[in-house]
């Protein structure tokens, strides 16, 4: 059993029992409401919405406003040769709305958070906490899974718009000063050239790649095994499990829409 | 099935085996409703095994268990979930939430699971935390509580929704003889004010005598003794004489299981 087939039947098998977590967080969510009651207390989701969203802004939008300033800078140089730097507004807006915004969003939120969630869930199951919770009836999944997969799923597309902007703000101040293009022409430029599909796509991605964060980040916390050592090998693994689901599926998603619109 | 049953926890010939390593090999238990059963066992011969598995946390490859005349060993999710709430457990390294204080530790399932007042949840966690004698820690964090301390509000949070049955994994181990007598005494008369069943596992036999209506002997993943404790006094097997008197002679220790 060595060779690429192991690795396929490993990896398939991985799968599934995500796809597992997710549909028994939702079971477990599902059955507390209908017998009337919130899936979990909202000081908890708040707690982690906190962490998740507020406490990621100032990473988020640095990152972003320095990379949305290369960007504008390093092009509008090769542009200017051809006198064409006035493209780079448009240039930058849709490359951040559709493409940069949620790939980068994504790689630091799994980092950031992504990594969290996974050395808290693997401690608590190696000091039998998790086990605790269970044993008293109280759904470890829908308790612990459940705000933290809604928290980054929902909060991800929020740290997007942080990031579009951010990086849309680096863009125009170095243009301005760079490229002349002063602010007001800035944002028309870019305003102009977005596109509502590509917002829409960048939407449904930021969502998307908020639950495979989410999901792969609690599901290695859960599957620790071996103490301590087994925490930071499952902390690694998550976070790079993470950014590679990510931009497998950014490159996917990229290929499907430019097959489907022809752009 | 109106009335109560009379068996509350049956365990059928139940095996267990992690990866190769083979735990339980085929162990058959009956837990009379309101009886004290005592589980004796080697370290290591898979007593804290058997109490997760009536908890429905591990299934056995083999074999069948029921909780009240349910299956255990059938029950989906939710349906364990519900069936937890009526049972207790007393972990043997306490188990308890780190990042809450002993408070919230304690209000947690009265929390998550009744729709009880905040001030009745906290008289109910001061009421529990009484019973352990541990009033003072109430709004301590866990990590600043002693392992005998934190093992005493590990019992207090087994107790606190008043199960049916209380699983107890070494309550008294760690403790000073004082505390050790009142957890014994607590073992008691909480089975028998509340009514509840319990399973104690347990390595000091003073407290085991003292607390046993029944008695069993978990050895080589079976159970090759379960009777009255009068009779575990007088047992002529050799292990159970060995294993009660403590010697160093005798088939355990020179039939190490691997
Ligand atoms: N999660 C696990 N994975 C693999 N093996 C395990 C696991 N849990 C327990 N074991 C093995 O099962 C056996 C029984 O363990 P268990 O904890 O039930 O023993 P015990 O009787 O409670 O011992 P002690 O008196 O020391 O607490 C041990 O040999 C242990 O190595
Ligand atoms: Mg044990």
């Amino acid at each position: 059993m060595f060779g690429p087939w192991s690795s396929v039947r490993t990896s398939l098998q991985h799968l599934s029992s995500v796809v597992w977590l997710l549909v028994d967080t939702m079971r477990e969510m599902v059955d507390r409401v209908v017998r009337g009651r919130l899936p979990f207390r909202l000081s908890i989701f708040f707690e982690q919405t906190d962490r998740t969203g507020v406490d990621s802004v100032g990473l988020v939008s640095l990152v972003s406003f320095f990379i949305g300033l290369t960007m504008a800078l390093l092009t509008g140089y090769q542009l200017q040769t051809f006198g064409q730097e006035q493209m780079v507004p448009g240039l930058v807006a849709i490359s951040f709305t559709r493409e940069l915004g949620p790939l980068m969003t994504g790689i630091m939120v799994a980092a950031r958070i992504g990594a969290a969630y996974t050395a808290e869930l693997g401690t608590m199951v190696v000091s039998e906490e998790v086990e605790a919770i269970e044993a008293m009836g109280l759904g470890p999944l829908r308790f612990l899974v459940g705000p933290r997969i809604l928290a980054v799923f929902l909060l991800l597309p929020c740290l997007v718009v942080v990031s579009n902007f951010t990086a849309m703000g680096g863009a125009a101040l170095i243009s301005r000063w760079a490229f002349d293009i002063p602010l007001r022409r800035f944002l028309d430029a870019a305003l102009e050239s977005m596109l509502i599909r590509d917002i829409v796509a960048g939407t449904v991605k930021s969502f998307l790649f908020g639950l495979i964060i989410g999901l792969v980040a609690c599901y290695k916390g859960l599957s620790v095994r071996g103490g301590a050592a087994g925490v930071g090998a499952a902390t690694t693994s998550s976070v790079v499990t993470a950014i590679t689901i990510v931009i497998a599926f950014d490159t996917l998603s990229n290929i499907v829409l430019v097959a489907l619109f022809d752009t | 099935m109106n009335e109560s049953p009379k068996t509350s926890v049956e365990m059928r010939d139940v095996c267990l085996a992690f990866d190769e390593k083979e735990v339980l090999t085929g162990v058959s238990l009956t837990v009379p409703t309101l009886s004290r059963l005592v589980v004796l066992g080697q370290s290591g011969s898979g007593k804290s095994t058997l109490l997760r598995l009536i908890l429905g946390l591990l299934k056995p490859t083999r074999g069948e268990i029921t909780f009240n005349g349910l299956k255990v060993t059938r029950m989906g999710r939710l349906r364990l979930n519900r069936m937890r709430r009526k049972i207790g457990m007393v972990y043997q390294y306490s188990a308890l939430i780190s990042s809450l204080s002993v408070r919230d530790n304690l209000a947690l399932p009265l929390e998550e699971l009744t729709t009880k007042s905040r001030e009745e949840i906290d008289h109910l966690v001061d009421e529990k935390l009484k019973l352990v004698g541990m009033a003072d820690a109430r709004d301590k964090m866990p990590a600043e509580l002693s392992g005998g301390m934190r093992k005493r509000i590990g019992l207090a949070r087994g107790i606190i929704m008043d199960p049916e049955l209380i699983l107890y994994d070494e309550p008294t181990a760690g403790l000073d003889p004082v505390i050790s007598a009142v957890i014994d005494e607590l073992i008691i008369s909480l089975s028998e004010k509340i009514g509840a069943t319990s399973i104690i596992v347990t390595h000091e036999m003073g407290s085991a005598f003292k607390v046993a209506t029944h008695m069993a002997m978990l050895y080589k993943g079976k159970i090759i003794a379960s009777d009255s404790p009068e009779a575990f006094k007088a047992s002529t097997d050799p292990v159970v004489a060995q294993f009660i008197a403590g010697d160093t002679q005798g088939p355990i220790l020179n039939a190490t299981p691997s």
